[in-house]
C-alpha cells in the first residue's frame, strides 16, 4: 500500500475575539494535533458531531485552510515547503464534492462549461479534446450526452450531485474529498450515488476522504475510520474494527445512537448526557470526561494519547 | 376501542389560482392510530408526507383544500369543525414539533412565555402559575437548571435545547395526539438520542398517540408501532412494524429497505432504485411508482392499484404483490 497524504499533528487554530470590543483574543482549536494517513485507492472516513472539526479537516486537505502547526505530506512531498507550481500540481490532485448539489453547481453555467472549467483553468486543451473529455466524464457518471447542454436547474438533486462528481474527476484527481455527499439526497437516491463513488473508485483507483454523519453510510465506504471529538481524534483504525467493536466511550456511545436498521435490532443503550462543549472553551484532561460514563480522576486533568489498543487505536485512560 | 385518529379515504390537493392545475399531494390516504402508539408515516420529499400532517392539523396553505375524506380524531370529524373549534384543538388535544426549532420559536419572548402561553390561552391558567408550569415542563424534558433558563431567550439555548423547549411546548396542555415532522434532522446524533429516548418517555407518561413524520427509516425501526409508506402522494403500504420491515409487501418499501447501508454488512454494492422520485404535478398513469419499479406489468401502467388486504392491519397498493 502506498501512503497519498500523511498528516502529522496537524492543527488548526481560529482567533477570535472575545467581545465586540475587546482587542483580547481567544483561540478556537478546530483541529487539535489530528494525525492520520490516506492510502492511494482507499476510503478513510471522519465521523463525529458538529464542531468536531471534520470539515476543518477537509479544508485543510483541500488546502482551503492554512494549517497553524504539524505538516500535511502528499505523495512523501512537504505541502508546507511546495512552490507555487507545486502548489498548482497538489490542487489538481486533490478534488471536492460537496454536500449540497443545489449550491455547489453555479446556475449561470451550462454543464458542459461547469465540467470544462477545470480543465480550462488547468490544462491548455484543444476545443475537440475538452469535448471529448466531458462526453467520457458523464458516460463515467452515469449521465446522458444531452446534459451537457442543459443548466443545472433542469436536473434533480441526484443528478446534479453526478454533475459535481464529474467536475471532480474532469483533472483525474488521486484523492477526493466527499463532504456528506448524499446527505442532501432523497433516500432513494443515496445508493445509486454511493455505489456511483464506489465503481469510480474501483476503476479509478481514487482515493477518498469521506465525511458524513450516517454512520452506516460510512462505515459501508470506509477502509479506515477516524471518530473526531473536539478538534482530536480520539479512535482511528479499520473500519469493520471502529464500527462493531469500538474502544474508545465517545464511539461506543456515537454508534450507539445510530439508528437501527430493524425493530428488533437492538443497541446497547448509552445515552450520553448533556451536549458538546464550546470548543472555546474545552474541558481539560480528556475533553470527553464531562460526558463519559467511565470518567477516572485523571480524565479530568490529564490528555490521553492515542495508543495502539487490540486492533484500534484509541486516545483513552480506561486501557492503560 | 375506536382508535384514536382514524383518516379515511383522505384527499389533499394544491389547486393552482385559475383552477386548471391540480397537484394531488395526498391522495386517498386512509390509516388509523391508537392512543399510546407511535405511527411513522415515511416518504422523501414530495411524497405528500408534510401535507398530510398539515392536513389533519387543518393549518393547509391557502392554495390547498380538502378534496374528500375524513379525519376522526377520537371520534370526530376535524374536518366539520369550526374555525374556532379547531383553535381550541390545536396546541390543546393535538400538538405538533416541526424540524426546524429556531423557527418555531419567537425569538422575542422568554423560553417561559412561549412554554406557558398555551396554558394561559386554552385554560385560562395565571401568568405566574403558568410560569411555574413552565419551569415544571423544562424539567420534564430535562433542561439543566430549568429556574434560570425559564428566564431566556431562544437565542441563548442551543440547537437540542431549542428542540427540548419546543417539546415542552407541545405537551404543556397534555395532547392526546402528537405529530413531530422530522423534529430529529436538525440534531447531532448523540443528541437526537436524548431526544427520541425522551419523547418515548413522554409518550409512556402521558399515554401519547404520536406520528412521526420522517425520511428515515431508521428512525421508524427505532420508535415506531405502525407504518404508512407514502410514495407520490399516495399511501403505498400501512402495517405494524415488523411485518413491513420483515416482508414489505409493496416494490418501493423493499427496495427502499434494500438501499440503506447496514454495519455488519459485506455487500460491496447497495441495491439502488432507478430514476428519480415523481414530480407530484406530473405523476405517471396507474402506479406512480411504475417507471422505477422492477416487477412492473402492463396493468401498473393503465391504472393505479387498489388498496388490498395482506393480513389484519397490513395493506399494500400493488398489482403485482398483492397478497
Amino acid at each position: 500500500m502506498t501512503t497519498l497524504l500523511e498528516a502529522v499533528d496537524l492543527s488548526k487554530h481560529f482567533a477570535v475575539r472575545r467581545g465586540l470590543f475587546s482587542s483580547s483574543h481567544a483561540a478556537v482549536r478546530a483541529v487539535d494535533g489530528v494525525s492520520f494517513t490516506i492510502e492511494a485507492g482507499k476510503t478513510l472516513g471522519i465521523v463525529g458531531e458538529s464542531g468536531c472539526g471534520k470539515t476543518t479537516t477537509a479544508k485543510l486537505v483541500l488546502g482551503l485552510e492554512v494549517p497553524t502547526g504539524g505538516t500535511m505530506r502528499f505523495e512523501g512531498t512537504d505541502l508546507a515547503a511546495l512552490d507555487t507550481a507545486g502548489r498548482r500540481r497538489y490542487r489538481r490532485s486533490v478534488q471536492a464534492v460537496f454536500q449540497d448539489p443545489f449550491a455547489s453547481l453555479n446556475p449561470r453555467m451550462r454543464v458542459r462549461e461547469i465540467i470544462a472549467e477545470p480543465l480550462i483553468t488547468h490544462e491548455r486543451l484543444e476545443k475537440a479534446e475538452v469535448r471529448k473529455r466531458i462526453e467520457a466524464l458523464l458516460d463515467r457518471t452515469g449521465l446522458p450526452s444531452k446534459a451537457a447542454d442543459l443548466f443545472p436547474h433542469e436536473f434533480s438533486g441526484g443528478q446534479r450531485q453526478r454533475i459535481a462528481i464529474a467536475r471532480s474527476l474532469a483533472l483525474s484527481p488521486s484523492l477526493v474529498v466527499l463532504d456528506e455527499p448524499v446527505s442532501a439526497l432523497d433516500v432513494s437516491i443515496r445508493a445509486q450515488i454511493l455505489n456511483l463513488l464506489r465503481d469510480l473508485q474501483s476503476e479509478l483507483g481514487l482515493a477518498y476522504l469521506f465525511i458524513a454523519h450516517d454512520l452506516a453510510a460510512v462505515a459501508h465506504m470506509s477502509h479506515t475510520i477516524a471518530v473526531m471529538y473536539l478538534g482530536r481524534i480520539v479512535e482511528i483504525g479499520a473500519a469493520s474494527t471502529v464500527a462493531t467493536a469500538p474502544r474508545h466511550p465517545y464511539t461506543k456511545a456515537l454508534f450507539a445512537a445510530a439508528l437501527p436498521s430493524h425493530p428488533d435490532e437492538k443497541r446497547e443503550d448509552i445515552v450520553l448526557t448533556g451536549e458538546v462543549p464550546s470548543p472555546l472553551s474545552p474541558p481539560s484532561g480528556c475533553h470527553f470526561h464531562p460526558r463519559c460514563p467511565s470518567v477516572m480522576d485523571r480524565c479530568r486533568s490529564e490528555e490521553p494519547k492515542l495508543r495502539q489498543i487490540d486492533a484500534v487505536h484509541a486516545a483513552c485512560h480506561l486501557y492503560e | 376501542m375506536a382508535p384514536l385518529l382514524e383518516l379515511r379515504n383522505l384527499s389533499t390537493h394544491y389547486v393552482s389560482q385559475r383552477g386548471t392545475r391540480v397537484v394531488k399531494a395526498v391522495d386517498g390516504v386512509s390509516l388509523a392510530l391508537d392512543a399510546g402508539e407511535t405511527l411513522g408515516v415515511v416518504g422523501e420529499s414530495g411524497s405528500g408526507k408534510s401535507t398530510l400532517a398539515l392536513s389533519i392539523l387543518r393549518l393547509l396553505p391557502t392554495a390547498a383544500a380538502n378534496a374528500g375524506g375524513e379525519i376522526l380524531f377520537d371520534g370526530e370529524d376535524l374536518l366539520k369543525k369550526s374555525a374556532e373549534e379547531m383553535r381550541r384543538i390545536r396546541g390543546k388535544r393535538i400538538a405538533m414539533i416541526l424540524q426546524d426549532p429556531m423557527a418555531s420559536l419567537n425569538p422575542l419572548f422568554t423560553v417561559g412565555d412561549q412554554v406557558g402561553e398555551g396554558l394561559r390561552v386554552h385554560e385560562g391558567t395565571t401568568k405566574r402559575r403558568a410560569w411555574e408550569r413552565a419551569t415544571e415542563l423544562l424539567r420534564a424534558v430535562r433542561i439543566t437548571a430549568p429556574e434560570t433558563r425559564v428566564g431566556e431567550y431562544p437565542h441563548q439555548m442551543s440547537g437540542g435545547m431549542r428542540q427540548r423547549i419546543v417539546g415542552a411546548m407541545a405537551i404543556a396542555c397534555e395532547p392526546q395526539l402528537l405529530i413531530a415532522d422530522e423534529p430529529t434532522t436538525s440534531l447531532d446524533l448523540t443528541i437526537q438520542a436524548q431526544y427520541l429516548a425522551l419523547l418515548r418517555d413522554l409518550q409512556r407518561d402521558h399515554g401519547l398517540g404520536l406520528i412521526f413524520i420522517t425520511h428515515n427509516l431508521g428512525i421508524v425501526a427505532k420508535m415506531c408501532d405502525r407504518v404508512a409508506v407514502m410514495y407520490g402522494g399516495r399511501l403505498v403500504e400501512f402495517g405494524p412494524v415488523r411485518k413491513i420491515f420483515d416482508a414489505p409487501r409493496h416494490p418501493y418499501t423493499r427496495a427502499l429497505l434494500e438501499s440503506i447501508p447496514r454495519f455488519g454488512d459485506s455487500r460491496q454494492r447497495l441495491t439502488a432504485i432507478g430514476g428519480q422520485p415523481p414530480d407530484l404535478s406530473a405523476l405517471p398513469l396507474g402506479c406512480s411508482f411504475h417507471p422505477r419499479c422492477p416487477d412492473a406489468v402492463d396493468q401498473c401502467r393503465a391504472e393505479a392499484p387498489p388498496e388490498t388486504g395482506v393480513d389484519a392491519g397490513h395493506v399494500s397498493r400493488c398489482w403485482v404483490a398483492p397478497r
